[in-house]
């Protein structure tokens, strides 16, 4: 069983702020992170393999500096790692970015499952994994929150999907490409032995000629869309009100603000 | 390719590049902005130079295709468990204000078996479509990606709608995805505003990134249509309903069978929650400040009170107390609801990335430095065993349940 992981460097999120004066993100001292719902898909990689048998290839596109996720995914045991990475790729929007993890995994080659995470924090959209699987001409299969049987003599799978009223069970033929949400699994922290071999390892670095790609499909000629501005938020309406008083007081103060708002019936 | 160029004889080195950038892809050297890999030409430091030493060189697209050919504002109307979902109608509010600042029609696309058909795309009509382009099949009776995306597909194609919006569910952004990729077209994620140029015919898509923290708005190069987006359900109001309306329906044949689809639904397993977070109107919330699973039983009884539903913070779900389908937040579900009660959640960035845009917050905590009272609409500091069921009790006497 041959898997290919997708995952994306992002910042931590956690540590964004904005600026109150120039109204921007703060940027300095933001960590990179693999991306958190990636880190759930290398583990269900690595949990099939260690089932039926067989390869994690991890691949990341983007700048040099990706290298330290990439190392990460080989600490924690997948066998193969690259980077795709080219000057030729800036700019490009989830279709070229699609298609151009499309092209590393026909790269590759023979691959039976790709697994992606189920969005970026970043970015947020949840588009390449189905334009990864549009490209590949394979099916899909998003949200997936568990795997319940993988056949590799009759290549189907079953999975359960977290939809929002409920789950779905579905089969489908093999190859295909999954998302995955954080319900699926708890990620393996690397060992000590994997962090020394991940450190000395040398990472392959693809570029867009190395996966063939259209240069017409890739970087911000491949993209359809463009950002025109990014700004703050607005922020919330002023700071809240503190209710004060005895605390039958206080209940009694909450439930005529809520009363008043008419959405509760 | 695309250049970002910064003139280094007017660069004054004032640094507010540096923090503008998005991707942290600007520092100062010797004095002067460097820009290195990690810009994606995104523009934001060309706005903020005070003395425009930046400027981004975007290479000019040929338009190929026939823009004039596009027109009309396509809405996807989306049934789940026979059940069409409020976010198409919603839709249909919005576009109808984009159709009727081009002056063109506003069209609603249906794909479903022949029970359901005529029945909703009568009441996609009700709610503004002047025209609904369906395809009727047994295949279609449920969403699978193959044979929908097929349908929209082949639809597209033909009819060369200007714009096309999907809720942004589950089921719109596997389906839009899709769509987008084999049209090679546009698609921007989860917006929360839409804004037409009534002159070029632009499609303005605003949408939250890095979890709310900054909005991006987004826009199609020319030559690629139509320009599509999935919409985030409860953006937008719902349009009156008018039953007297009259609508032309559109029939066409999926032209696909059986074994070209490559997926099939075994069974569906609805969640024990009777109220879904995601529809929900009124939300109540436990983080760790519940103690344990037992904690989330006021919770639960004052959520059964109000007809709400029960969300949880990360830190509840990782500690086993809730299952995941609960969990608010970057890795959990973005809600929206009128009234969001948070009841011992501190409120970290991942939290309030899930939940800020709610219409009202209520925050109950011990701890008056908790973050998620700077974004309370109402606060109260105290224990939230103590708060909630007197709260509980008091709506029980005034709803008289």
């Amino acid at each position: 069983m041959k898997i290919a992981v997708c995952i994306k460097q992002v910042p931590d999120t956690t540590d964004v702020k904005i600026d109150p004066k120039t109204n921007t993100l703060v940027r300095e001292g933001v960590a990179s992170i693999t991306n958190p719902f990636d880190e759930y898909a290398v583990e269900e990689a690595l949990l099939i393999k260690e089932k039926h048998g067989g390869e994690v290839h991890v691949i990341s596109m983007g700048p040099p500096q990706a290298i330290d996720i990439l190392k990460n995914a080989l600490a924690v045991g997948a066998d193969k790692v690259y980077l795709v990475s080219d000057r030729a790729f800036a700019g490009a929007d989830t279709l070229a970015t699609a298609y151009a993890l499309s092209k590393t995994i026909k790269t590759i080659s023979d691959v039976d499952l790709v697994i992606c995470g189920k969005q970026a924090i970043d970015g947020d959209t949840a588009q390449v994994g189905p334009g990864i699987a549009t490209r590949l001409g394979i099916p899909q299969l998003t949200y997936v929150s568990k795997i319940r049987e993988i056949n590799l003599e009759k290549k189907k799978i079953i999975v359960e999907r977290l939809l929002e009223h409920g789950r779905e069970v579905v089969e489908s033929s093999l190859p295909a490409l999954l998302t995955v949400v954080k319900d699926i699994n708890e990620p393996r922290l690397p060992s000590l032995l994997g962090i020394k071999k991940a450190a000395k390892a040398q990472i392959p670095t693809l570029t867009s000629k190395d996966i063939g790609a259209d240069e017409n499909k890739i970087g911000l000629k491949g993209s359809p869309t463009w950002v025109m501005k990014v700004f703050s938020p607005e922020a919330r309406g002023g700071s809240g009100e503190i209710l004060k008083g005895e605390l039958t007081e206080v209940a009694h103060l909450l439930v005529n603000k809520l009363m008043d708002t008419k959405f509760i019936k | 390719m695309a250049r970002l160029l910064i003139d280094k004889d007017v660069c004054t080195g004032c640094e507010s590049c540096v923090p503008a950038c998005p991707f942290g892809a600007l520092s100062m050297k010797e004095g002067i902005a460097v820009v290195d890999d990690k810009c994606t030409f995104c523009g934001a430091c060309v706005d903020v130079c005070p003395v425009s030493a930046i400027t981004l060189e975007k290479e000019e697209k040929a338009v190929t295709i026939d823009v004039a050919a596009y027109k009309d504002v396509w809405i996807f109307i989306e049934h789940e468990s026979g059940k069409l979902s409020n976010v198409s109608f919603e839709l249909l509010g919005e576009g109808r204000k984009l159709a009727d600042s081009i002056g063109c029609k506003l069209c609603g696309m249906l794909f479903g078996d022949k029970e359901i058909i005529d029945q909703f795309a009568k009441e996609a009509i009700a709610y503004g479509a002047e025209k609904v382009y369906v395809m009727e099949s047994p295949f279609l009776k449920e969403y699978r990606t193959d044979p929908y995306a097929k349908a929209a597909v082949d639809l597209i194609r033909k009819y060369k709608p200007e714009i096309v919006l999907f809720g942004a569910t589950t089921q719109g952004r596997d389906f839009a995805g899709t769509v987008a990729t084999t049209l090679e077209a546009g698609l921007t994620a989860d917006c929360t505003g839409l804004d037409i140029d009534p002159e070029t015919k632009y499609l303005k898509q605003t949408r939250p990134a890095f979890g709310g923290n900054i909005m991006a708005t987004i826009l199609d190069y020319p030559n690629y249509r139509p320009q599509m987006s999935t919409v985030r359900p409860k953006v937008f109001p719902m349009p009156p309903r008018d039953d007297s309306r009259k609508g032309e329906i559109i029939r066409e044949t999926l032209q696909m069978t059986e074994d070209q689809i490559r997926t099939k639904v075994l069974e569906f397993i609805r969640g024990a929650e009777t109220i879904n977070l995601v529809d929900a109107e009124i939300i109540i919330s436990g983080g760790r400040g519940v103690g344990g699973p037992e904690g989330f039983k006021p919770i639960r009884e004052l959520a059964e009170v109000l007809g709400a539903a029960v969300g949880a913070s990360r830190a509840a779900v990782d500690s086993g107390w809730v299952p995941y389908e609960h969990q608010v937040g970057q890795t959990g579900r973005t809600v929206r609801p009128k009234i969001y009660i948070a009841c011992g959640i501190s409120g970290s960035v991942q939290h309030q990335a899930g939940m800020k845009t709610s219409d009202i917050i209520v925050a109950i905590n011990k701890d008056p430095e908790a973050p998620i009272f700077k974004i309370a609409t109402y606060g109260i500091v105290g224990d939230l065993f103590a708060v909630i069921p007197m709260v509980k009790e008091e709506f029980k006497k005034r709803l008289g349940r």
